[in-house]
């Protein structure tokens, strides 16, 4: 079996078109979502981010 | 012959002292350990360096310059109750997880581990004068070319010739990438311009500079060569992997270790069914890491061309028709059933729309989390921000870290990491070793990987081998434990028998 038939097997598996439908709809709700994330990460983000990046060295491990 | 799969997890964490003029990581990381076993009512036996020989290497030579860890033997270095070795490796807290049955078994223990982070950090920071604080970062690198390992072990059939192994392996290390990285903004690449877009699928990818090599803190290769068994080297092998990130989600971790597994198996079957093999592993490495479209095809050793994506299918069938003639036993039945569904489904969704795997890849849920931030503050791809928000996705005190803020997956119910932090595995010979501390830690000199080494009570030393990282969990063992109530009645009812 080539590659290209192996996964057209597995696309024709799982009826891409309706999964297409449902992450359509879902789309809108992820955005509100990530919004919704990104604020409360704002909340608890490092103050001074250059510092902090700054100050961030290891020492190379293993 | 294939033969079960016992694997482990190994993960160096970054560590930060906050509020103290002279930062010493291997200091403040003994500190960490220190303040974590001062708090546990067990017995924590130190480790015994017996058995170490980081410069046995797997192609037939030994090198006297590979220092084993016990350069720092003032320095922590213990054994859990759940058959873990907590202990300080160059500059870093490192937890090696106990042997451990299946991936579903390496992601509960790579879990416990990261509890036991969280509660070392409380109690050595309750420890510390005022100001001072310690904080551990589970990833792979400083931002500034300072890398360190997240490990994976793999117990392998000896008989089969490494150069097997190392062909057979090399394609899966580089091509599982698309769903075991951790994410990182930028590159590491000394000289390099940063990528189109800033963001890359992995973090280790740019310290790996060679195919194949001893090496693991300079010039990393691919495919590790060390050789040291820690069990019968006459039966086995133990594949060391360091080409992997340390995960934040478990999802991640499941997959990293149980494709591997599978591939590992299916190599000790002579069951793959073609040799994939690419014409620069090491630019393959991190071409694969730097394409986060997925479609970028990699030049083959035969001239042809595939993407990583195209390779994983093709080991994913592999894995499958394996799994199909009697494979599983080999990788854990029910583990290794739910490894193949969520192989398919994850490399599904990378073909259709990454973003649908938010919820169970890091570098999927790190890249839309700083995109998303990027575009509301409108930053460029080298403004600090990014890069602490990326370092903050692995900060492991629970109100600071961002990973736990996602909603990634849950694969193992934290009921059972709490208790998996210490009980060992039951099916493994790390069950024998946490049994004997829980029951005995107070007669134990010392323990490692493959022998425990009691103080007998008659002024006289008894090591017992642990030679079979398979010997599990029997009656027969969990009788004795429950019927001696001394170490010395336990050795008796040996008789010198290795388990």
């Amino acid at each position: 079996m080539s590659d290209s038939s192996r996964k057209q097997t597995h696309r024709q598996k799982k009826a891409k078109s309706e999964h297409q439908e449902e992450a359509a709809e879902s789309s809108s709700a992820m955005h509100d979502e990530l919004d919704q994330i990104l604020d409360e990460i704002d909340e608890v983000l490092e103050e001074n981010a250059e510092e902090f990046v700054k100050s961030y060295v290891q020492k190379g491990g293993e | 012959m294939a033969i079960k799969k016992i694997c482990g997890i190994e993960t160096e964490y970054g560590i930060i002292h906050q509020g103290t003029e002279e930062f010493n990581p291997a200091y403040s990381s003994s500190v960490l350990i220190s303040a974590y076993l001062a708090a546990q009512e067990s017995e924590h036996p130190r480790w015994d360096f017996n058995d170490e020989m980081p410069g046995n290497d797997a192609r037939g030579f030994s090198r006297a310059d590979v220092l084993s860890p016990d350069m720092h033997p003032q320095l922590a270095n213990a054994i859990l109750l759940n058959g873990a070795r907590y202990y300080v490796d160059h500059a870093h807290p490192e937890i090696s997880s106990p042997e451990c049955g299946d991936a579903l078994s390496a992601v509960l223990y790579d879990c416990a581990a990261d509890v036991i982070m969280q509660r070392s950090m409380e109690n050595a920071n309750e420890m510390l004068p005022e100001g001072e604080q310690i904080i551990v970062y589970k990833n792979n690198s400083d931002g500034k070319g300072n890398s360190y390992g997240c490990h994976e072990n793999y117990l392998m059939d000896r008989s089969v010739p490494f150069a097997v192994v190392a062909q057979g392996a090399m394609a899966h290390l580089i091509t599982r990438q698309i769903y075991c990285g951790a994410g990182k903004v930028g590159t590491e690449i000394p000289g390099e311009e940063p990528t189109e877009g800033g963001f890359q699928i992995t973090s280790r990818a740019d310290f790996i500079e060679e195919q194949i090599g001893l090496e693991t803190t300079i010039k990393r290769p691919i495919i590790n060569t060390r050789d040291e068994p820690h069990a019968d080297y006459r039966r086995f092998r133990r594949l060391h992997v360091i080409v992997g990130d340390a995960n934040m989600s478990q999802a991640a971790t499941l997959l990293k270790v149980g494709t591997t597994a599978f591939l590992l198996a299916m190599i000790e079957d002579d069951f793959l069914t073609r040799e994939i093999i690419f014409a620069n592993p090491v630019t393959a490495m991190r071409n694969v890491s730097r394409d986060l479209s997925l479609a970028e095809p990699q030049q083959m050793a035969d001239g042809s061309q595939a993407t990583a994506l195209d390779i994983q299918w093709e080991l994913y069938e592999m894995s499958r028709k394996f799994s199909e003639m009697g494979g599983l036993e080999h990788v854990g039945e029910n583990t290794g059933q739910m490894v193949l569904d969520r192989w398919e489904q994850v490399l599904t969704g990378l073909e259709d729309d990454p973003t649908s795997l938010a919820q169970q890849l890091d570098w999927v849920a790190k890249h839309r989390l700083i995109s998303g931030y990027r575009d509301r503050h409108g930053l460029s791809w080298d403004d600090p921000r990014l890069k602490a928000f990326d370092l903050q996705y692995h900060d492991l005190r629970p109100e600071k870290c961002i990973a736990s803020r996602l909603g990634l997956e849950e694969i193992v119910a934290p009921e059972a990491v709490l208790e998996a932090t210490a009980t060992p595995p039951s099916d493994t010979r790390a069950y024998f070793r946490g049994r004997c501390l829980e029951k005995f830690g107070s007669h134990i000199l010392a323990a490692n990987w493959d022998s425990v080494l009691f103080a007998a009570g008659d002024d006289s030393l008894q090591r017992i081998t642990l030679l079979d990282p398979m010997e599990g969990e029997t009656e027969e063992l969990a009788r004795l434990f429950d019927m001696c109530e001394t170490p010395a009645q336990l050795l008796e009812q040996m008789g010198g028998k290795h388990v």
